[in-house]
């Protein structure tokens, strides 16, 4: 028998501190496979954040750096001036990139940095307990609102990939969701023309992935997928915005 | 024909391949791994295609699949 499916050369085989059904490994491998099935393993550089994929670093086995919380595309830009050679990457959550980083990131994409950055959307802080994110939905219950977000309080959820696909720097924007198989292939694919954007030095290249949290949302992680599917995708659509 | 090889010591137990599985050959075991988690283990073998779908869903890539 021929194997078909295993670990791909740029994923330690180690065990990760994320929670059961976490979208974040699934994430990980989408990542690790596209950096291999382009072969640029050796000139990738990835910046890690702060948030729950913040120990990133001990399951690529890639040079990684670490931001402080929602600096990585400022370090990506550092990263990428002195060596544009290299293939550098931010792998950020919703709370690293759309609340405390929205300035680095969207200064960024208008700068047209030729980068690429994950954005993995839970639509909560994991890390630091469950606290209400810019992208959480209305009328989800969090630690900081109990009764589920109001929208007269606290506004609308920010859809990032929409936003920064207005920006003339910004080549490839794109939503994605790790709901289910076929939707988890489309996002492998959309990284990889992230990658490819890059690789082709065309510019900024973004791509937001909806992402399970079982924990923080209270549910199981079968109950977590199907939330992806039926309730979040109605408020943040998946598609392309700009390629 | 096809065969699906659980690591054990990877897996945490979220069951999201039982439910992705169209042949329903992955169960919940009785066995404990280091973590104390039931892990899942492969029952009906024989029925496996190798489509590969419990490993693409798998978030701690704990699946090898041969075929």
């Amino acid at each position: 028998m021929k194997k078909v499916f295993g670990r791909t050369r740029t994923l330690r085989d180690t065990h990760t501190h994320y929670c059961p059904g976490c979208g974040h490994g699934i994430a990980h491998r989408l990542v690790a496979e596209v950096i291999d099935e382009l072969g640029i393993r050796e000139r990738t550089i990835g910046i890690a954040p702060v948030g729950c994929a913040v120990l990133a670093y001990y399951y690529w086995d890639l040079d990684i750096c670490e931001a402080p919380h929602g600096r990585p595309p400022a370090v990506a830009t550092g990263m990428k001036s002195v060596n544009p050679k290299n293939i550098v990457f931010t792998y950020q959550g919703d709370g690293d990139l759309a609340a405390i980083g929205f300035n680095e990131t969207i200064h960024a994409a208008n700068r047209g940095e030729n980068i690429t950055v994950i954005f993995i959307n839970n639509a909560i802080y994991g890390m630091t307990g469950g606290q209400m994110a810019p992208t959480t939905l209305c009328g989800q219950v969090t630690a900081t609102t109990p009764s589920g977000r109001n929208a007269e309080r606290y506004g609308q959820p920010i859809h990032v990939a929409e936003l920064l696909g207005h920006l003339p720097g910004v080549t490839f924007s794109s939503r994605v969701a790790l709901s289910d198989i076929p939707n988890i292939m489309k996002t492998k694919q959309a990284i990889k023309k992230a990658f490819q954007a890059q690789m082709d030095g065309k510019g900024f290249s973004i791509v937001e992935v909806l992402s399970p949290c079982p924990t923080y949302w209270r549910k199981t992680p079968v109950e977590a997928l199907k939330f992806i599917k039926k309730d979040m995708t109605k408020i943040f659509p998946l598609g392309v915005f700009k390629e | 024909m096809g065969k699906v090889v659980i690591n054990p010591a990877r897996c945490k137990g979220c069951k999201l391949c039982i439910e992705v599985c169209p042949r329903n050959v992955l169960v919940p075991s009785s066995k404990n791994n280091h973590l104390g988690i039931y892990v899942v283990e492969p029952k009906k073998v024989g029925e496996c295609t190798g489509c590969s779908r419990c490993a693409m869903i798998c978030p701690d890539v704990a699946i090898e699949v041969y075929r």
